[in-house]
């Protein structure tokens, strides 16, 4: 989206101006800008939005994409439930969310748009360019249903343009089906004034990847140029989206590949796993050259195996790692308490998605908070994490890692789908020896020394790794005293369940308080968690240039909590959560008391004694910067009319 | 010292262990219970073997025969019901010097965790899995096992269980890549001990079905073939479990087995004629699971830091 309005006046006007001959046109300048490609499934648009980002970032934008997933594997064609693509948001400053509506949208038929039309992708003055092919049909209802779109489309204020992308493809390959991709690749490296070389560049890297041939190679390069040409010859919309150049060395990668890397860099040896979306990509990327760090993979019978597996590995002294969604989360759960209560340091991943059951497979939600916080029987606490941006994935990796084997304890950390399929810049990761896992201890064991030697204080023991001479001793789900011996007498559990508990009140000692994104004090602030830190900002940004006084929190740390929230909290006058999980809306009840509030809000509720209120909602989608704009208004509107 | 040299070092003499050496916690099976029987010999095993108490590790479930890990002085891993073979087979995977066995019971093994126990076998990462069968739950008071017999009465099935048992050794054979399955019974000590040292000695996944006694819900099921041995069917090859010759005379049912034959091991595991004990199949050269699970696990810290920034080169813009 155009954020001033002259921009995009002037935008719209330049995709209205007509076809000139070929020739210079001058390219105009804009901060950023939102581009959807999107086709039926197998038609390669994500490939090519990933191609078309990551030029924008070599170039020196900020990135954030967003995958347009169906449901199934091969939906039939030309179906509104079947679109499948990608949004590519670029721009002169880091790029931290989707954004709001698509500036321009390439569709590869015009049925797909609907879908996006659904979504609230698109706004008047969107710029539509779509396949010809239809029009041409031999069949008289898809040529009718082309006509009828097209009148939609042009009624509800989008620009149309109708482009040939399957007739000009088809003039270099026989399956266009295939190249229709890369031909608007160089159609959008000629409107946006990309360096064709470096999308040659990505084409050849990726190809040479799929262990592809030169004659493909050589095919795509020429779809590039065919698409660049034929651009420069009938479009006359040039924009130029300035770059920063970047102070550091930059990746560009999604959040799964974040995480991936992550394990790596933690000196992980095993990751165990059981496929489920959209966690599998991790495992994916590991997979292929876990191997070259020493790592493993291990695919187990299910996700209840995949973490007693690890477990396993992790009791024998080996760094382990078990990734999945919400619905093998559950099925974790009783192996979960176990790692609590025997205290086996394990890092596990949830890459979470709509819930419950099968939910929604591919999409986006922030729904297995509690059940991560609280979701084994009895008293289970552990670590729960949450990374907001790709670097953090990475980054929290070693953390979670270094925290599971210090505090002898699980550690969670709760990304999303936004997070695992978004392709975003981060700086290059200064890789460090101290991130790796320490070597096993081999050496004797204390003599006489108990497995779980609690100290009073913090509740923190070494454990003996069996090799250890010495140290043999019987790790148990039972209750048990400090040297793993069943507890036959009452005082044993409650002492035991102190010490499990004080690990994490120590913990939070040594986190710092959150920091404040805006105002540090004022009339609303916004507590938000995980991948929508980004849109969250966008939203307070835009408030606060109107005068209000809003700030926000991201919390990383959801158990223990980031200390200080309460004192924080009480320097506003009202405090709300956002996040992509269900609640109540207060104008939906019958009877107040009644709400169910979002998962974070009824945490901090219950923690800082403060009425805390929530906003959230569950599209399947991450939540655009416009929608969180719009609630915080709405509150900040009942706040003024509120006394207090 | 006397009678010793005097270049004698402490350190060049290994030391040897004692039976006393494996001595865990004091069994609280009940009395009776062939527990106590597959404990001693497991011990006797760990002592004639000398594996060093640190370098094993003994995994179970939960049931009655899961508290085996706490009997033995050893690196024990008391888990969750039905889960003892993922635990176990993480252990192994990045460990290749530690000796792990396993103690599961029918409840445990051949119902809740039965996904396992099939992955498991199909794994064949080396390890000794002890199925302690006494076809009932002990350890929650009676109820039906997936082996009970039909008809056998429960808490759960007053009137009798409804349906034909399980028969673990036949579901076992029916599994690719399955190596060792063999079957022994607690109250021949010389027969149990003789199938667990070919079980440990097996470079696979060696499963090991062990007849239970369970005095306390199951008194009397497996007495009259105790007491008429003719019910048992000892099989022997010199491949299979070797006993020695006074062993051999207890059973006057016999017949030799060769245990590379899948498809003779497959109908004795059905056999009418009495209950077959010794080693219905093996295949030594079945594929491991744990060679390549171990793989890398010598890689230097450098080789894991080039690794990444190789990893990182790929994604640099
Ligand atoms: C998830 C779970 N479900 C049920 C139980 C209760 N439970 C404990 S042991 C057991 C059955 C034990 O039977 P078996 O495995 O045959 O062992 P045995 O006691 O006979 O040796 C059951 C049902 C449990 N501990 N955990
Ligand atoms: S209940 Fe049965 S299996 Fe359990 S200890 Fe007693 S005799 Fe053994
Ligand atoms: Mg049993």
């Amino acid at each position: 989206m155009f954020r001033s309005s002259s921009a995009r006046t002037a935008a719209d006007s330049a995709a209205n101006a007509p076809i000139p001959d070929s020739g210079e046109v001058p390219a105009l300048s804009v901060p950023e800008q939102i581009v959807e490609i999107v086709s039926d499934s197998g038609e390669g648009a994500q490939t090519a939005g990933q191609i078309f980002g990551t030029v924008c970032a070599k170039m020196g934008n900020g990135l954030w994409t967003v995958e347009i997933i169906p449901a199934e594997i091969e939906p039939p064609a030309r179906s509104r439930a079947g679109a499948s693509g990608i949004r590519i948001r670029f721009g002169t400053k880091p790029v931290a969310s989707m954004g709001d509506q698509a500036d321009l949208v390439v569709a590869f038929n015009e049925q797909v748009l609907y879908s996006r039309i659904d979504q609230g992708a698109l706004r008047p003055g969107t710029l539509l360019l779509i396949d010809d092919k239809w029009s041409a049909s031999d069949d008289p209802k898809t040529r009718e249903a082309y006509q009828k779109a097209l009148e939609d489309f042009h009624i509800a204020g989008y620009i149309v343009r109708e482009i040939p992308i399957h007739a000009e493809t088809h003039e270099l390959t026989d399956n266009p089906q295939r190249g229709k991709n890369m031909w608007v690749v160089g159609l959008l490296c000629a409107l946006y004034s990309r360096d064709l070389d470096l999308a040659k560049r990505e084409v050849q890297l990726l190809f040479q990847r799929k262990r592809k041939g030169e004659d493909v190679i050589a095919l795509n390069h020429k779809l590039l140029d065919a698409g660049h040409a034929w651009a420069v010859e009938h479009i006359d919309a040039r924009f130029e989206v300035p770059s920063e150049t970047h102070s550091e060395p930059m990746v560009v990668m999604n959040g799964n590949a974040a995480i991936a890397l992550g394990a790596m860099a933690a000196g992980i040896e095993v990751c165990s796993m059981y496929p489920i979306t959209p966690a599998t990509s991790a495992s994916h990327y590991l997979a292929a050259d876990f191997h070259h760090a020493g790592g493993i993979v291990h695919q187990a019978e299910d996700e209840i195996a995949a973490v007693g597996f690890a477990i396993g590995a992790s009791f024998a002294g080996k760094t382990a790692l078990t990734i999945t969604s919400g619905p093998g989360m559950a099925l974790k759960s009783e192996f979960l308490g176990l790692s609590v209560m025997a205290e086996v340091p394990l890092v596990v991943v949830d890459v979470q998605r709509g819930g419950p059951a099968t939910g929604l497979p591919t999409k986006v939600e922030q729904g297995d908070l509690l059940s991560s916080v609280f979701g084994q029987p009895g008293d289970a606490p552990k670590v729960v994490m949450a990374p907001s941006s790709h670097e953090e994935c990475f980054h929290f990796m070693v953390t979670a890692r270094k925290l599971a084997e210090s505090f002898r304890t699980p550690v969670f950390v709760l990304s999303d789908a936004n997070l695992a399929t978004a392709q975003a810049c981060l700086p290059r990761p200064n890789v460090s020896e101290e991130w790796l896992s320490p070597p096993i201890d081999q050496s004797p064991w204390k003599e006489g020394a108990p497995a779980y030697g609690w100290d009073p204080e913090t509740g923190i023991s070494r454990r003996p790794i069996p090799g250890q001479p010495g140290g043999a001793f019987v790790l148990t789900g039972l209750a048990h005293d400090e040297y793993s011996h069943i507890a036959y007498e009452s005082s044993i559990n409650q002492r035991a369940m102190n010490m499990r508990s004080r690990k994490f009140a120590a913990l939070q000692t040594a986190l710092k308080p959150p920091e404040i994104y805006g105002e540090e004090e004022g009339d609303l602030l916004v507590v938000g968690w995980g991948s929508t830190r980004g849109a969250i900002e966008e939203a307070v940004d835009r408030i606060r240039r109107d005068g209000h006084r809003v700030g926000s929190v991201c919390l990383r740390f959801l158990s223990p909590l980031e200390p200080g929230l309460d004192e924080i909290f009480r320097r506003y006058r009202r405090v709300m959560t956002v996040e992509i999980n269900y609640s109540d809306d207060v104008a939906d009840l019958g009877r107040a008391g009644e709400r169910r509030y979002s998962q974070l809000a009824w945490l901090l509720r219950a923690t800082t004694l403060v009425d805390v209120d929530c906003w959230s909602r569950v599209p399947g989608q991450p939540l655009p910067p416009q929608m969180i704009e719009e609630a915080l208004r709405s509150r900040l509107e009942g706040a003024e009319s509120c006394t207090d | 010292m006397y009678g010793l040299k005097t270049d004698w070092i402490d350190e060049s003499i290994p030391r040897y262990y004692t039976f006393e050496d494996y001595e865990g916690a004091t069994a609280r099976w009940c009395s009776g219970c062939g527990d106590h029987g597959v404990l001693t010999a497991v011990q006797r095993l760990c002592r004639d073997e000398q594996l060093p108490p640190e370098k094993t590790v003994f995994v179970s479930g939960i049931g009655c025969a899961s508290r085996f890990p706490h009997y033995v002085k050893a690196y024990g891993f008391h888990g969750l019901h039905g889960r003892a073979l993922p635990v176990a087979c993480g252990v192994r995977a990045r460990r290749p010097d530690l000796h792990v066995f396993v103690a599961t019971g029918d409840g445990d093994c051949c119902s809740i965790g039965t996904a396992h126990w099939i992955h498991a076998i199909r794994y064949n990462m080396k390890m000794v899995v002890m199925l302690l069968d006494n076809n009932v739950y002990g350890l929650t008071k009676n109820q039906t096992s997936p082996t009970s017999k039909k008809g056998s009465s429960s808490n759960t099935h007053p009137g009798g269980s409804l349906l034909d048992p399980i028969n673990p050794i036949q579901a076992s054979l029916g599994i690719a890549n399955a190596s060792f399955i063999a079957q022994t019974v607690d109250w021949n000590p010389a027969h149990l001990f003789a199938t667990l040292a070919a079980a440990h000695r097996h470079p696979g996944f060696a499963f090991v079905r062990i007849l239970q006694r369970c005095p306390h819900f199951k008194s009397g099921l497996f007495e009259s073939m105790m007491n008429d041995p003719s019910q048992v069917l000892l099989m022997t090859h010199p491949d299979g479990i070797e006993v020695d010759a006074a062993v051999k005379k207890q059973f006057e049912n016999q017949r030799e087995h060769d245990p590379s034959d899948l498809a003779e091991a497959r109908a004795l595991a059905d056999s009418q004629d009495g209950t077959p004990i010794g080693l219905f199949y093996r295949n030594d050269s079945a594929d491991r699971y744990d060679a390549f699970t171990v793989e890398g696990i010598a890689t230097s810290r450098d080789t894991k830091l080039r690794a990444l920034e190789t990893q990182l080169d790929r994604y640099q813009i």
